[in-house]
């Protein structure tokens, strides 16, 4: 199959990335350091001074939800990889089902348990946990205010992403071959060391692949900060959508905008990779 | 038996500048069984691709019965070719796997019926045909490879190291039943190893090969007894080579006395290689020997004694039936037609010295899935 | 390793619970009689006899459809042939290629989106078309085509080198040899590829969003757009059809590779029993 003859399969598709892929890519190049009559200017990274606050917001929300996705994806990767085959089967299945329901969707079901007068506040009513909670805390409230909050807009990235950070790391923690763990029990490890010393670390490149796959979408999105945000929460990608799409119509502000964070995120991903290699494997699946 | 069928003539093979093949002339005769022996990289891989088809040589030409077919692609060629992993088809059952060939030809179904049972019944998996390749091991999986290549009727079938994946025990049965296989259909057989024992084995004919030229072609006996030079001499078998010269015919010099020889032909004085087999070196008490020397080293290996002994700094390997401890002094007599004489060559010097016996042997027992041969990519 | 105890299970319990409450919350809702989505007013079908009247649910129901199932044909082919060339190359053009498939994979979907809309605006002003379901078809086809790739270069790479030559050596053309040994071979990997690519277009909404125009809309679009002012329950009987088809598909597949796994261990011991050659043969 593989012969000098074969390389032309390739042709078509390089062509394809080439229009599809690279010249776009080159275009918002040209377009952040252009203005609109197409004269070089850098103005559309100084007004992004005034945006600062966004970026930081952005990264840090963006950075708290991949934390409590390695807190949350970690021990469940963790824990199927070490349940029987069956089980894994099922549970695997379970993760991946509902990636198939529109996002928009799951995020919009979120609104109704988080609100004011949502399910999850109805709940506590009913069993009269506002009293409890009152009667200790000499407090007055009626309800929890969730929704609309950087709190709720952080759920929702956990909820959307999780299971893009526990693919990966079930699927490095399952290839651990069973008997480099014997052989740390047969060298006198406890089952406390053998994962602190050679489980956790076997894992590393799942937890980066998994860190690249929720932090990216993470910091980017601006459907989750509109649902469970209430439009209080500006992240990067609402400002990016604004100048696309929006009433800030201004695509060359928007290419710098997304220029600038994806070289953020280039140079985060660089830094992160240098402690760990082997990562697009895990990448692959 | 003495049809030619298969002609090389000056072929040159180079990859990326490295030359592979160099000006290698060559011809198979019609129901010969023909090995291509050399170490790994040695160009006989390549020199099997380039008559099966997958490789077109950089010059040269390719004859088959008389025809050049340099530029005749693999289906059409006469010739079917058992790989070196089997490269069965795994997701097709041992039947269909041999009918492949059969089925492409469009034959009528029973044909392809009787002949896939045939050709199964001949490498003895009669009744295997509905199995799946995965369930086989390695040893009928080969077989399976053989069937599906010779249901094909080819003139020529060519073999890619076919037993490089058994174990010893099963290499030995195979080698034998490859052997009758060839016998009862009666067609050419070309058969790529870097096993010597294999290629004595087997072959009507040996081709050692090294880097990329042909060091001598020739009946496993002439290679083994007349080796044409210290290569050969070293590669097939174990071999003393000596320095000496050819002072008159029939008589060799070396450690500064003639011996008598067999050999002729040589100018008077010619500096030659002289090879000493170690089965041909018979222990006697120093006072009879015609040499005398110091045992350093003995192994015991079943049949015999390996045992190295230094003459002069020279350390030759004896295998002997005789224990002679470690510090004996011993006497060796050499009968004349113990001596083979080569023409001094560029590997003279290489080989055939034992003074790191061990080293030596583990070269010999290299893992015989590291052949390169320069066709990857 | 040892099992899990009563901390694990009830840790992935919780974990499922927090996955699963919005999907239990949006199906539970798609039978409501009343048009809340916290307030129980009885059971009722409407919304499903609704569903199948609403013109612009179902226009965009089909449109992701048409589009998902192009690209991914489109994708599995393309990707195939691109990952077969891929394979045939030598190392460093290999590694730039491959590179490049990368990147709309680990980019942000939002720049995918808009720098394709870039180039649809730029090429705009010199060819005549507009954004709509073209540029759509292309987007969906530039971020399912890595996926594929992805999934087929294992399979090529764990193909036997020879068995190509092999199919040649017994007769087959090229293109012959292909299509009856290498692809059986790969298939796995192609119709994984396949089932990716069409995932990804069903669910893709950003890139959508930004390359879509204003005349075509698919139904993540349609979503979105209801989100800004309320969603119909409809959405939700829509959503609940499709769970439930994916469901489905998802447990036959599970059941028939569980039997598939009993039937070959039932092969596998039954040959485990000794033939006549394979005693012959000792190695296993």
């Amino acid at each position: 199959m593989r012969s000098k003859r074969n390389q032309i399969l390739a042709v078509p598709y390089v062509v394809w990335m080439a229009v599809f892929v690279v010249v776009p890519l080159l275009l918002i190049v040209v377009y952040a350091f252009t203005t609109k009559d197409g004269s070089f200017t850098l103005a559309n990274f100084s007004t992004m001074n005034q945006y600062l606050g966004v970026f930081g917001n952005s990264f840090f929300l963006a950075l708290v939800a991949t934390a409590i996705c390695i807190l949350l994806g970690y021990p469940l990767a963790y824990f199927l990889a070490r349940s029987g085959h069956r089980m894994k089967g099922v549970a695997m299945m379970l993760i991946m089902l509902p990636m198939w329901m529109n996002f928009l969707l799951r995020t919009y079901s979120w609104m109704s348990l988080l609100e004011d007068t949502g399910l999850i506040n109805r709940l506590l009513q009913s069993i009269r946990f506002f009293d409890l909670w009152n009667g200790i805390f000499g407090t007055n409230i009626e309800f929890f205010h969730m929704i609309n909050t950087p709190g709720a807009v952080v759920l929702g990235m956990v909820y959307n992403f999780l299971p893009f950070m526990v693919l990966p790391i079930f699927s490095v923690i399952e290839k651990i071959d069973s008997r480099v763990i014997e052989a740390a029990q047969d060298l006198g490890a406890n089952s406390r060391r053998v994962f602190q010393k050679v489980v956790f670390p076997l894992s590393l490149p799942g937890v980066l692949s998994g860190i690249t796959m929720v932090f990216i979408p993470s910091v980017s999105t601006f459907v989750i900060t509109k649902l469970l945000g209430g439009g209080m929460t500006m992240m990067l990608g609402d400002l990016i959508e604004m100048q696309f799409l929006g009433a800030a119509y201004n695509p060359h502000l928007g290419s710098a905008i997304s220029l600038v964070m994806m070289i953020v995120v280039l140079i985060c991903m660089a830094v992160m990779n240098r402690f760990g290699e082997g990562e697009e494997e895990a990448m692959l699946l | 038996m003495a049809k030619e069928l298969i002609r090389l003539s000056d072929i040159v093979m180079k990859f990326d500048d490295e030359v592979i093949i160099d000006h290698l002339n060559l011809y198979i005769n019609d129901k010969e069984f023909l090995t291509l022996l050399g170490p790994s990289g040695c160009g006989k891989t390549t020199t099997l691709r380039i008559i099966g088809g997958f490789q077109t040589p950089t010059s040269g030409d390719v004859f088959f019965d008389g025809v050049r077919i340099n530029d005749v692609p693999p289906h059409k060629r006469k010739v079917n070719t058992v790989f070196q992993k089997y490269a069965l088809f795994t997701h097709m059952n041992i039947f269909e796997n041999v009918a492949f060939g059969l089925r492409i030809q469009k034959l009528p179904a029973d044909e392809v019926h009787r002949r896939v049972e045939e050709a199964l019944a001949l490498v003895n998996l009669a009744g295997y045909g509905k199995r799946s390749v995965n369930s086989l091991s390695g040893g009928q999986q080969q077989r399976v490879a053989i069937a599906r290549a010779i249901v094909n009727r080819p003139q020529v079938l060519l073999l890619d190291e076919p037993l490089g994946a058994l174990d010893l025990k099963l290499r030995k049965d195979m080698q034998i039943e490859l052997k009758r296989i060839q016998q009862q259909v009666g067609i050419t057989f070309i058969y790529v190893t870097h096993d010597q024992e294999e290629a004595l084995t087997m072959s009507d004919t040996v081709v050692v090969m090294n880097e990329g030229k042909i060091q001598q072609i020739g009946s496993p006996e002439d290679i083994y007894n007349e080796p044409k030079n210290a290569f050969v001499a070293d590669f097939i078998g174990e071999s003393n080579i000596i320095d000496g010269t050819m002072p008159e015919d029939r008589v060799v010099r070396m450690y500064g006395r003639n011996f008598p020889c067999l050999d002729e032909g040589f100018a008077p004085g010619e500096s030659v290689d002289i090879v000493i087999r170690p089965e041909d070196i018979d222990i006697v008490p120093v006072a009879e020997g015609q040499l005398t020397g110091t045992v350093t080293e003995v192994t015991f290996k079943g049949m015999h004694y390996d045992i190295i002994v230094d003459f002069r700094g020279f350390k030759w390997l004896i295998q002997t039936t005789d224990y002679s401890p470690v510090g004996a002094k011993i006497g060796v007599k050499i009968d004349p037609d113990g001596f083979h004489i080569m023409k001094k060559s560029r590997y003279s010097g290489q080989f055939g010295d034992y003074s790191s016996y061990s080293d030596e042997y583990d070269e010999l027992n290299e893992d015989p899935d590291t052949e390169v041969d320069g066709d990857e990519e | 390793m040892k099992k899990n105890g009563l901390f694990s299970r009830l840790f992935m319990g919780l974990v499922f619970l927090f996955l699963y409450a919005p999907i239990f919350v949006l199906i539970v809702f798609s039978f409501n009689a009343t048009k809340s989505r916290t307030v129980w007013g009885g059971f009722s079908l409407d919304w499903y006899a609704k569903l199948f009247q609403n013109t612009q649910i179902m226009g965009a129901l089909y449109t992701t459809l048409l589009v998902s199932v192009i690209a991914a044909a489109i994708a599995t082919i393309a990707g195939t042939a691109a990952a077969i060339g891929f394979y045939s190359m030598k190392r460093r053009p290999r590694t730039l290629c491959l590179s490049v498939n990368n990147i709309p994979m680990t980019n942000a979907d939002i720049v995918t989106g808009v720098s394709l809309m870039l180039l649809f605006v730029f090429a705009g002003r010199f060819l005549p078309f507009k954004q709509g379901f073209a540029t759509l078809l292309i987007a969906h086809i530039t971020f399912d085509i890595p996926y594929v790739i992805l999934s087929v270069l294992p399979k090529l790479r764990q193909l036997d080198a020879n068995i190509y030559e092999a199919a040649q050596d017994l007769g087959a053309t090229g293109f012959l040899a292909f299509r009856k040994v290498v692809l059986p071979e790969i298939m796995p990997g192609v119709l994984n590829g396949m089932l990716i690519a069409f995932t990804m277009s069903i669910d893709d909404f950003v890139i959508s969003y930004f390359t879509a125009g204003s005349q075509t809309s698919t139904l993540a679009m349609v979503i979105y757009s209801m989100t800004r002012r309320k969603i119909s329950p409809e959405i939700n009987a829509l959503s609940t059809l499709m769970f439930l088809v994916v469901l489905a598909l998802l447990l036959v597949i599970n059941i028939r590779q569980a039997n598939q796994d009993k039937a070959a261990k039932k092969k596998a011991d039954k040959l485990a029993a000794p033939g006549s050659a394979a005693l012959l043969d000792t190695q296993k």
